[in-house]
């Protein structure tokens, strides 16, 4: 539905977004996760055909956006960070020019308009001016104008910001209910956002992708280093010497004596091993008292924390220009056979 | 198209611009009209002649916000996402500004016919008069349109379209000084003002039709060019 190849925008020289590509299918909702200034509007603004990106492609349900603009903006709605509203008109005013400016087509404009009224629950103030909502409603009235005429694709640059907590349920669902039938990509800074609604996760830094997957996966992955913390009544050397000679760890760091006689220790078995069963026989053997064993399962804000390290997204960035030269002098070996080896020997010379 | 026309038109009404515009435009028919008919002339080419001084006025009030208010209070993402060509948009808001400029000539009209019920009516000239004053309205409008879209600020875009238009007032004044003659030509040839001062003779020169039609073309093309270059900054 929507696909995004080596998407690059500079604006003068700082490189806002770099290289980036990715494609979301039918159905899907991505959220769009990062930290201030990744470079997670400017992109959107390139989707839907606001700016032009400096390099790569956007392809909305098979049209290119610069190509077949008229096209592929039928079928995006878009919420940009700011709504954009004019404060001079009144909300249903503004909601019968967003229809037409957008050359909607439903059998009935005035029942289409009052569905995506009811969705965001604006219909008791459509006949008030725009500047005398306040910013909660102002951003719903946003979500209403992204809704109308039912875009299969669906932009949505922090939809919550500036909601009550009531209303942000609301709209979460309202998004997940509107997936079964649309296409969702939806920026935000709120990490259990995504978590109740995206079935994907794309983390943005410093104008990189720096992860894109479930959020299952991703908690997997990067737990490799799957660790335990074990609490212990036991001597700290002997424990120590015990739980290291334990086939399936790799290594055991003391964490430090927490109670009178009760150390911690930090397990981190080989991969892909369970060593659950070897501790628990182990303090069984020795008669030495389990008072805490658990799983440090990194959750999202551990996941995004990780993620959104600079030197993440420095490395990632390094590693695409590396590839991209790589491929480049593949190219230039390519010509110099097709040239024959004369040119070859010039380089040579030199 | 013309779902811009209609918001840009409408909000004329809603703030005080529309409003202030059409003060100053119909204020100017009646005055000029209370002088011609205080002095016992029937010469309607008087009230267009001195239209100027609504242009030099009316037009940088009626152009300003056009774009400039779209940039900064960021709607224009609304328009330029929305499936429209941007010349379409540059179009739709010229248009707006003429409605409002041609909502303001009705009152020509007015005067024509008080001044009809003292004399017999110069028909040819009036409508002369009409097609000049709307031709070079627009072209004026192309060109304050043109200046809203390369800022956000509101006053820069008048004060800038307001230094347009008095340059172009006074560019028969420069002609006269030019020392040498091909400068004189030139001036000449791009005076407004003179071409204008045929359509209030009533001469219709399709020359002069077509240079001010082509103003409002390349103006509006450039506005376009404008909108195009921001989407690559
Ligand atoms: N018009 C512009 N001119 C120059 N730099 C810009 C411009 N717009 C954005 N930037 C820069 O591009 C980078 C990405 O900005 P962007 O607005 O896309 O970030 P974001 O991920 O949406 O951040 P936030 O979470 O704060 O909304 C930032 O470093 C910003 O300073
Ligand atoms: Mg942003």
């Amino acid at each position: 539905m929507i696909e995004i190849q080596g998407l690059t925008k500079r604006y003068g020289s700082k490189l806002a977004v770099d290289r980036i590509s990715f494609s979301v299918g039918k159905g899907e909702i991505v959220g769009f996760l990062g930290p201030n200034g990744a470079g997670k509007s400017t992109t959107m603004n390139i989707i839907t055909g606001y700016l032009s990106a400096t390099e790569g492609r956007v392809v909305i349900d098979g049209h290119e956006i610069l190509e077949e603009p008229t096209e592929a903006k039928k079928c995006i709605g878009y919420l940009p960070e700011q709504p954009p509203l004019y404060q001079d008109m009144t909300v249903w005013e503004y909601l019968n020019f967003i229809y037409e400016l957008k050359k909607a087509k439903t059998a009935s404009r005035t029942k289409h308009l009052e569905t995506v009224c009811g969705m965001v629950k604006i219909g008791h103030v459509k006949d008030r001016l725009i500047s005398n909502l306040s910013k909660g409603y102002k951003q719903r009235v946003g979500i209403a104008q992204a809704l109308i005429g039912n875009p299969e694709v669906l932009i949505l640059d922090e939809p919550t910001v500036g909601l009550d907590p009531n209303q942000i349920i609301e709209i979460r669902s309202l998004i997940k209910s509107l997936s079964r039938s649309h296409t969702v990509i939806l920026s935000t800074h709120i990490l259990s956002e995504v978590q109740s609604v995206c079935d994907r996760v794309i983390i943005i830094n410093q104008g990189v992708i720096v992860a894109d997957d479930t959020e299952r996966n991703l908690s997997e992955k990067l737990s490799k280093d799957k660790r335990y913390t074990l609490r212990v009544k036991a001597p700290q050397t002997d424990a120590l010497t015990a739980l290291s000679r334990l086939e399936r760890v790799d290594s055991v760091r003391p964490h430090g004596q927490k109670e009178e006689g009760v150390y911690e220790f930090l397990l981190q078995p080989k991969e892909n091993q369970d060593i659950r069963e070897d501790v628990f026989e182990l303090l069984r053997e020795r008669d030495w008292p389990m008072l805490e064993f658990k799983h440090n399962a990194m959750n999202l804000e551990d996941i995004f924390i990780r993620l959104t390290d600079p030197a993440v997204a420095q490395s990632i960035s390094k590693a695409n220009r590396k590839e991209e030269e790589q491929s480049a002098s593949k190219e230039k070996r390519k010509s110099r056979r097709f040239f024959g080896p004369k040119e070859e020997k010039e380089e040579e010379s030199k | 198209m013309t779902a811009i026309f209609k918001r840009e038109f409408s909000a004329y009404f809603k703030n005080p611009i529309g409003w202030v515009f059409l003060a100053i435009f119909w204020l100017f028919c009646g005055w000029g009209l209370f002088i011609l008919v205080s002095a016992g002339y029937n010469m309607i080419s008087y009230v267009f002649s001195n239209m100027i001084i609504v242009l030099l006025i009316g037009i940088p009030v009626l152009t300003m916000r056009l774009m400039s208010e779209e940039i900064r209070m960021k709607t224009d993402q609304a328009l330029l996402t929305a499936p429209v060509s941007l010349s379409g948009i540059v179009w739709g808001k010229f248009l707006a500004a003429l409605a409002l400029f041609g909502v303001g000539m009705a009152m020509t009209v007015v005067d024509f016919i008080i001044l009809s019920s003292f004399a017999s009516p110069q028909v040819s000239i009036f409508v002369g008069n009409l097609i000049g004053l709307a031709l070079m309205g627009g072209a004026f409008i192309a060109i304050g349109l043109f200046i809203s879209t390369m800022t956000q600020s509101q006053l820069a875009a008048a004060i800038l379209s307001f230094a347009v238009i008095l340059f172009f007032y006074m560019l028969d004044g420069f002609a006269s000084y030019a020392p040498w003659g091909w400068a004189v030509d030139l001036l000449t040839s791009i005076s407004f003002f003179s071409r204008y001062n045929e359509f209030t003779n009533g001469i219709l020169d399709y020359g002069n039709i077509i240079f001010f039609a082509s103003v409002i073309f390349i103006f509006n093309f450039l506005s376009v060019r404008v909108l195009e270059r921001r989407r690559w900054s």
